[in-house]
């Protein structure tokens, strides 16, 4: 068959570029995971400068398009006197951008902690880093991790701008692929190939937003259905 | 005030060993221009149950969430064994005090809410071990070997690996109960504990507090409705109106023959 045939051919060009593309968002995404929990973190603060600071960043490179951020970094920086790579500016830039993003989804998340959680750490005299790591972010993470898939699966689909900086990802392999296959085969296999990446990242994530359900016992837990199921069969 | 209740053990790391318990002293509390405590002032001694009964609104939460730090004083003084909570005087200024500090005298304080708070990421044996191991530095064996012993106090000895939302209201407000009673507290506060129950919860969630207050010299300060709990337990009844404590008399004067015409009115509502 033509299709597969022209596919087997492609096939190495294509890998480079998705390996390209998955190194963006990986990188991107991890990135932009620690800048959103940083920022999130932050924007909670009850100290107001530190409030202030994140909220300043969060609109800054929220409010600036990722193109900008993106010819910025790997453009005039240079010029400045200090250059990054083009795979290195994919990162940062991903990061920077989807990491204020993320850092709302994660100061919504904290904020829709009960007050009542946030009380009961009070009244059990937990530290700070006692009361963020073992109880609040626990039950923040299982409503955050919605909010970051559908970053996550954005995510995915900026990284095509890093064809803008000189990558060679999926996007760019695709668009050579057009002049030697033709539009309907290299744009359709460009479709199909961005699918699969996000659907792979949002069932990851969606495992994890699971996981962190049962831990509050908002789904059932393993032992539970296993329990279920086995007076189901008894 | 009663004398003759045993002190409360040792004041850990507090000032004066025969200090009160509870100073509030020229206490005021607004909520933005909402005054609900205007100077107030009262003291509680070691050991002591005291019972804050008034119409809803009167300021009793408020009171409870102030020594508990869960909201900011806006006038005046606590005094906890002595040592001030969260604003002291200096040099005849009003001065907040460090967090640390605060955390310090924070501590010998534990609170039962009405709505139980249980964190829903853990399972009952770990809601109880988690301040022990992380804020009071408890080896988990020590910490959970205690928790067992407070879950058998409290009936539950076979729930250590439930989880919270798998209980009844009853059984979770005493796990609630044990949680606090697992930090060792030498004041705990009752707001309301058996106000979201469905009644017939409300007896065993009582029970438990009967035992505490029994066995234990923790000084008490409760809000509650069960007018018949509230004469068993306490030594003495502070009646709330408008932030002010109108009458103040032993359980069995104020629920038999009280002196005001205001509290007769309530009581007379509530029982
Ligand atoms: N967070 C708050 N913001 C504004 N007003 C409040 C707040 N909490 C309590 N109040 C007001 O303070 C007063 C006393 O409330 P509260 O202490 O809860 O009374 P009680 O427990 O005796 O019913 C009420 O008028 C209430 O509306
Ligand atoms: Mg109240």
């Amino acid at each position: 068959m033509d299709f597969f045939e022209s596919l087997l051919d492609a096939w190495p060009q294509l890998w480079s570029g998705i390996q390209i593309t998955l190194q963006l968002s990986l990188g991107g995404a991890a990135l932009a995971f620690v800048i959103a929990v940083a920022l999130g973190l932050s924007s909670i603060s009850e100290i107001g400068v530190v409030r202030g600071v994140s909220r300043v960043l969060v609109e800054f490179f929220r409010g600036t398009s990722l193109v900008v951020q993106l010819f910025w970094l790997f453009f005039v920086l240079p010029q400045l006197g200090f250059r990054l790579e083009s795979m290195a500016a994919g990162i940062v830039a991903l990061g920077l951008n989807y990491g204020a993003y993320g850092a709302e989804v994660v100061r919504g998340s904290l904020n829709a902690v009960p007050k009542a959680q946030w009380e009961g750490t009070t009244a059990l005299s937990m530290p700070w880093v006692t009361k963020m790591r073992r109880i609040i972010w626990p039950q923040a993470w299982a409503l955050m991790l919605p909010g970051l898939n559908n970053l996550m699966v954005m995510l995915v689909k900026g990284t095509a701008l890093a064809l803008l900086i000189f990558l060679h990802d999926l996007t760019f392999v695709v668009d050579e692929l057009r002049r030697t296959e033709g539009t309907y085969f290299a744009f359709g296999v460009g479709f199909a190939l961005y699918y699969l990446i996000s659907l792979g990242f949002s069932t990851v994530l969606r495992m994890l937003e699971r996981r962190a359900q049962r831990k509050l016992g908002l789904a059932p837990t393993k032992a539970q259905t296993a329990q279920a199921t086995a007076g189901a069969v008894a | 005030m009663p004398t003759d209740n045993p002190t409360g053990g040792p004041a850990d790391g507090s000032t004066s060993g025969d200090a009160p318990r509870i100073v509030f002293q020229d206490v005021v509390k607004k909520f933005g221009d909402t005054v609900v405590l205007n100077g107030l002032n009262f003291t509680v001694a070691k050991g002591e149950r005291v019972t804050l009964i008034g119409p809803s609104g009167s300021g009793k939460t408020t009171i409870l969430r102030l020594l508990m730090t869960l909201e900011h004083l806006t006038g005046g003084y606590i005094y906890v064994d002595g040592d001030p909570l969260t604003f002291e005087e200096r040099n005849g200024k009003r001065v907040e005090r460090k967090p640390k500090d605060v955390a310090r005298v924070r501590r010998r304080i534990g609170m039962v809410f009405q709505q139980f708070n249980l964190f829903p990421n853990m399972n009952v044996l770990e809601n109880i071990t988690e301040a022990p191991i992380h804020v009071l530095g408890r080896s988990k064996d020590e910490a959970e070997a205690r928790a067992r012993e407070l879950l058998e106090q409290v009936g539950l000895g076979d729930k250590a690996d439930a989880h919270p939302t798998q209980l009844s209201g009853g059984q979770q407000q005493r796990v609630a109960i044990a949680r606090a009673l697992a930090m060792d507290p030498e004041i705990l506060l009752l707001d309301e504990v058996t106000s979201a129950l469905d009644p017939e919860l409300v007896g065993e969630v009582l029970g438990v507090l009967r035992e505490v207050a029994k066995n234990t010299d923790i000084t008490m300060l409760i809000v509650t409705h069960e007018m018949q709990f509230a004469q068993e337990v306490s030594n003495r009844v502070l009646m709330f109106d408008h932030g002010r404590i109108i009458e103040e008399a032993a359980p069995d004067v104020m629920f038999s023959n009280p002196t005001e015409p205001r509290t007769r009115e309530f009581l007379q509502a509530v029982l």
